[in-house]
């Protein structure tokens, strides 16, 4: 077996907020991320889903340093990415890519697509001649299906599609050996994220690239992911090969999931019995349920559920999964 | 929408500024008018032969809008006429005298300010809800509370009386004589450019793009000033627009407590005295150095936006 590139272990971070008056102050504590640990292999894609809110974003930025984490470690290539100095850290951006989640808003309105995408260039080579960094430019910009000659053109002369192939470009233009994607299409519409996942997923193919996409749309997960990790308020509840995850569910909130999927069939759609499966909303998260953090919309919830917390534990194929019950319950689809 | 919109742009706005500026002479023409007494108005009325003589000479004893036809006439060649009150002086030769040492003390001023005040500005954004960034702002919340007027005497007792070393008033074109007038002036807008940057400049570094700049891998200082500080400056630049003509066109309270000869005493001066021609030689010159500031300040938000500058068609 390959080594993994990247290692995630026991990552968490924590938000506090203040509130209350002056005399009596109260801090309350979001664990946005709590205690999640993956293996990435090279050239691998792992989809993480979950509902807004269950910390895919926050996961995806603490890995980065985008974010400080409070807990745990971020092996790359066997260097602990947590301890590194700002400066070392800023180094590693050239392998260390990622895509956001606003196309439009995450380039600067007052610079050109070409200076966007050339602006790492001119950071980490600064002796590059400049002829050299058009050329490269222009060739990103191709790579990603926008024309070179829209180079002096600014963010709000383009569409979000094409805002968001401008941000690929940017964060592929240094060569980095993992890319992040944060929701990069849910902005967009249906067609044009068709087009930006097959651009991704063929990018991902030439470079070689260990992909990590977020989303909370699960036909996409399917389609580019080669492993899945579906959250659940900052906790990891099931991390699973693509396949297995999406015919037979380890865990009753991955089948929850993957039943809220539409059926673009109405036909279709009557057939499968509506069920309702997902019992209220996300708790607080200030206030977590003990236990299975699930446990209060669960519908096989028992006891044991509210009293401990159940570890993501290797099951027979492989797949890992953080419920008491995997081994008894058949959440096939 | 071609890239030549912008050429375009500042013709129609410059073109634009000719109504504004008729607008303010005839309103301030009339309100002047309206205000009880005249310029030839003493505690002794003067004989009646006199007070004819003078209305004559000054064509005062003409009907209003006659007169208004008149000034009109005669501001289109720039000339604003000789002043009632300061004899001998042309209301010309007054703005010409005062003009120089108001607009080195407030140009100065304004420099000061805007350096300093984007600087502490910055530094208390990036250093927010800390002990830096509460001092600072405490200090910019005084330096805007405290009136000029106290802070002037404050300024020549410890300088220059007690330690003597800068002269506590009076004017050369020396860096000693214009030192307390332009930090007295300075302090309050100091203080307000710092505010407006921060606030905007935390604004600024909470968008999608700083954090995508931050990704990039770009360095602290990069990220600060390629790409958060021109967007920062906007608020501050279209303060800075009326601020520059309200700081260039003299305070009345600086240049009393320093003794400058400068413009400001003329407004004041103009309007107690209703010397018509005065008051509207300064309103008029203020007037056109608010509406040229503020089309500089048109010019510098389209540099720093782009945007603006292809929404012209």
């Amino acid at each position: 077996m390959t080594e993994p590139v990247l290692r995630v272990q026991d990552l968490a971070v924590y938000f506090s907020s203040r509130t209350g008056s002056l005399l009596r102050r109260e801090e309350r504590v979001l664990r946005a991320v709590d205690g999640i640990s993956f293996d990435l292999n090279p050239g691998e894609t792992l989809g993480i889903v979950g509902e807004s809110g269950s910390g895919k974003s926050t996961l995806a930025r603490a890995i980065l340093g985008l974010l400080s984490p409070n807990r745990g470690r971020v092996l790359w290539m066997g260097e602990d990415l947590t301890r590194l100095e700002a400066e070392p850290m800023r180094q590693k951006r050239k392998e260390l890519q990622i895509v956001f989640q606003d196309p439009v808003a995450s380039l600067n309105p007052r610079m050109t697509a070409g200076s966007i995408i050339a602006e790492p260039l001119w950071t980490f080579y600064p002796q590059m001649e400049s002829l050299q960094v058009e050329e490269r430019t222009r060739g990103m910009m191709k790579m990603v299906g926008l024309l070179p000659n829209q180079i002096n053109r600014y963010p709000h002369e383009f569409s979000g599609g094409q805002c968001q192939r401008i941000g690929i470009a940017r964060s592929l233009v240094l060569n980095p050996k993992l890319l992040i994607c944060d929701e990069p299409v849910s902005a967009l519409d249906v067609s044009i994220q068709a087009q930006i996942i097959n651009l991704l997923r063929d990018l991902q193919k030439k470079l070689g690239l260990a992909l990590i996409f977020v989303a909370h749309d699960l036909s996409i997960v399917r389609h580019i992911s080669d492993r899945v990790m579906v959250m659940y308020m900052g906790r990891s509840m099931e991390v699973a090969e693509k396949t297995a995850l999406y015919r037979r569910p380890l865990h009753p909130y991955s089948r929850a999931l993957m039943k809220s999927v539409l059926i673009p069939d109405p036909v279709r759609a009557r057939e499968v019995k509506q069920e309702v499966w997902l019992k209220g909303d996300m708790p607080s998260p200030f206030s977590p349920p003990r236990g299975c953090i699930f446990h209060s919309r669960c519908p096989y919830q028992v006891p044991r559920c509210q009293a401990d917390v159940p570890a993501l534990r290797r099951m027979e194929n492989g797949n890992w999964v953080a419920c008491h019950r995997a081994e008894e319950l058949d959440l096939s689809i | 929408m071609k890239q030549t919109g912008l050429g375009h742009h500042f013709a129609s706005r410059l073109l634009s500024l000719v109504p504004t500026l008729l607008m303010l002479i005839t309103i301030a023409f009339f309100l002047i008018r309206v205000a009880p007494g005249g310029p030839f108005d003493t505690e002794k009325p003067l004989p009646q032969e006199i007070r004819a003589n003078l209305d004559a000479k000054y064509h005062l004893d003409e009907p209003l809008l006659q007169q208004y036809f008149r000034y009109m006439g005669q501001i289109v060649t720039l000339d604003f006429g000789p002043s009632y009150q300061y004899k001998d002086w042309t209301v010309n030769e007054l703005i010409a005298s005062g003009f120089p040492a108001s607009l080195a003390i407030g140009g100065t001023a304004m420099l000061l300010a805007f350096v300093m005040g984007t600087l502490i500005g910055v530094i208390a954004a990036i250093r927010q809800n800390t002990a830096v960034d509460y001092s600072i702002m405490g200090m910019a919340m005084m330096g805007i509370s405290i009136p000029n007027f106290v802070v002037a005497p404050l300024l020549i007792l410890v300088l220059a009386v007690y330690a003597g070393w800068l002269p506590a008033g009076g004017w050369e074109w020396s860096f000693r004589h214009m030192l307390l007038p332009v930090i007295t002036l300075a302090l309050p807008v100091i203080a307000y450019i710092a505010r407006l940057t921060r606030g905007s400049m935390i604004e600024v570094l909470h968008s999608n793009y700083i954090r995508t700049a931050r990704a990039k891998g770009l360095p602290e200082r990069i990220v600060l000033g390629r790409h958060a500080m021109k967007p920062a400056l906007l608020p501050v630049i279209s303060y800075m627009g009326p601020a520059t003509a309200g700081l260039i066109t003299g305070s009345v309270v600086i240049e009393r407590i320093y003794s400058i000869p400068g413009l400001g005493s003329y407004f004041v001066q103009g309007a107690l005295n209703r010397d018509y021609t005065l008051v509207m030689g300064v309103v008029i010159f203020y007037g056109v150095i608010i509406i040229l500031m503020n089309f500089i300040v048109d010019m510098l938000y389209a540099w720093l936006n782009p945007k603006i500058r292809f929404d012209e068609g």
